[in-house]
């Protein structure tokens, strides 16, 4: 077992993920590398999608990477954070909403 | 800040610097063998029609990225004997574009004559300005008129559109005072459409990264300084910072620079060295010495022995024969969509 769960030089063997599934491995670096092109959304706007989200899921790895790629897209740091309040609003709002459910739960089974 | 060179500092010394690059403690691979493998080596020109100028080491700004270790303690100007040899090796030998750099290269006492000088020769001449040299002193405030009216090509550094990412690396007050020499240049007719004035802004990273896509970068460069001061300009050039000088000082200071080490040799791109700006490129040294390019001036590294060294001894022939000499610092070059004076290289 390993000292620590997440080692930060691991991130430079996600390649390698295919030396155990070749076909599957090769089609998932395909379509990462096609979602991430310029399209419909900037490289730039998907990065910093990719940046929230990476705080959303809350991956150390997708967190380092994004945060480099951003920097390297040219985004500021206030960008950056605000792609990240982004993300904490929607993982906030998420549970707030769900308030609704418990209302109406109370609302339901009390006098 | 100030030069590496006053605070007596060991990367003063191009040997001290050779020595971190080619004996790191960390194991990568090295840039020859990399060459090797791909049928490159020995690295050879190809045609020569680019001569790169440094006038000099003595600067207005001390930026801390400076690979030259420029600022205004260093007093290394080209003499205007040196610059006079330049001038007939331009005229004879078939030189296309002269690209004169420094330190601010309009601190050189010679500069106004020697690009008066170039100016009826028909070759594209180009001033690495740092911009803030426009406003540095009065007698620098005609310089966009002076460039104009000899059809100079203004290549300027401005990392980054917002006023926090361009102080923290080239100074606290660059900013402000780079829009203000963008807008001088603009109002004599720099990058303005219907206009052969060319305005051209570098690029590089503020910290230990590559550049991003020299295509989107330059987008979000032209939105942005249309949109928030009006400034128009023509290419972005996207350049990589090169682990050798001021650079390697915050590398080593940051605790990044293995990790930066790394970054370029794993982003070694094989389909970038064919265009490598040593390739068709000359760089002279202030003192008149030639090496393959700025980078290994800045180490001391000259052409090879065989080849003519000096201004005074240039003979295109054996320098188009030489061997480019190389080392780690290299994987600057060709790294991701490779870089060079000129940006991107792919």
């Amino acid at each position: 077992m390993a000292e620590n769960y997440y080692v930060d030089s691991d991130l430079s063997k996600f390649p390698k993920i295919t030396e155990f599934q070749k076909e599957l491995g090769d089609k998932f670096f395909s379509w990462y590398s096609s979602v991430f092109a310029e399209g419909a959304l900037t490289a730039r706007e998907k990065s910093l999608i990719a940046l929230a989200v990476s705080h959303a899921v809350q991956c150390p790895y997708c967190i380092d990477a994004y945060t480099q790629d951003t920097l390297q897209k040219g985004c500021t740091e206030e960008q950056m954070m605000e792609a990240v309040h982004v993300s904490a609003a929607i993982r906030g709002g998420a549970s707030m909403v769900h308030g609704v459910q418990m209302m109406n739960k109370v609302k339901k089974i009390s006098m | 800040m100030s030069s590496l060179l006053s605070r007596n500092s060991n990367l003063s010394l191009s040997h001290e610097q050779i020595q971190l690059l080619e004996e790191a403690p960390f194991k990568l691979e090295s840039f020859s063998s990399q060459l090797k493998k791909l049928g490159h080596f020995p690295l050879k020109p190809t045609e020569i029609d680019i001569l790169q100028i440094n006038m000099g080491k003595m600067c207005n700004q001390t930026c801390r990225h400076c690979h030259v270790d420029a600022g205004p303690d260093r007093k290394e100007i080209m003499s205007l004997e040196t610059l006079e040899q330049c001038l007939e090796i331009i005229k004879n030998n078939n030189i296309s574009t002269v690209d004169l750099t420094g330190g601010a290269p309009e601190m050189n006492p010679h500069f106004r004559w020697f690009v008066e000088q170039l100016s009826p020769l028909g070759v594209k001449t180009i001033d690495r300005c740092n911009l803030t040299i426009i406003t540095a002193n009065p007698k620098y405030n005609d310089l966009p008129q002076f460039l104009a009216q000899h059809n100079v090509e203004v290549v300027s550094s401005l990392p980054h559109y917002s006023q926090n990412h361009t102080d923290r690396q080239r100074g606290n007050g660059v900013f402000e005072k780079s829009i203000k020499a963008l807008r001088m240049l603009n109002e004599v007719g720099y990058a303005k459409e219907g206009n052969d004035l060319k305005l051209n802004l570098v690029y590089n990273p503020v910290g230990c990264f590559l550049p991003g896509n020299q295509k989107s970068l330059e987008q979000e460069f032209k939105k942005r300084l249309r949109m928030d001061f009006g400034i128009e300009f023509n290419q972005l050039f996207c350049i990589t910072n090169m682990p050798i000088s001021r650079y390697l000082e915050y590398l080593i200071e940051s605790g990044n620079y293995e990790s930066y080490m790394s970054t370029l040799v794993n982003a070694f791109n094989p389909s970038v060295v064919k265009g490598v700006m040593c390739r068709n490129t000359l760089s002279i040294g202030w003192d008149g010495y030639i090496y393959d390019c700025d980078f290994n001036q800045m180490l001391d590294l000259k052409v090879e022995s065989s080849a003519a060294q000096h201004v005074s001894d240039f003979d295109l022939n054996l320098l188009t024969q030489r061997h480019i000499r190389l080392g780690q610092h290299c994987y600057a070059c060709t790294a991701g969509s490779g870089s060079s004076c000129g940006g991107e290289t792919l």
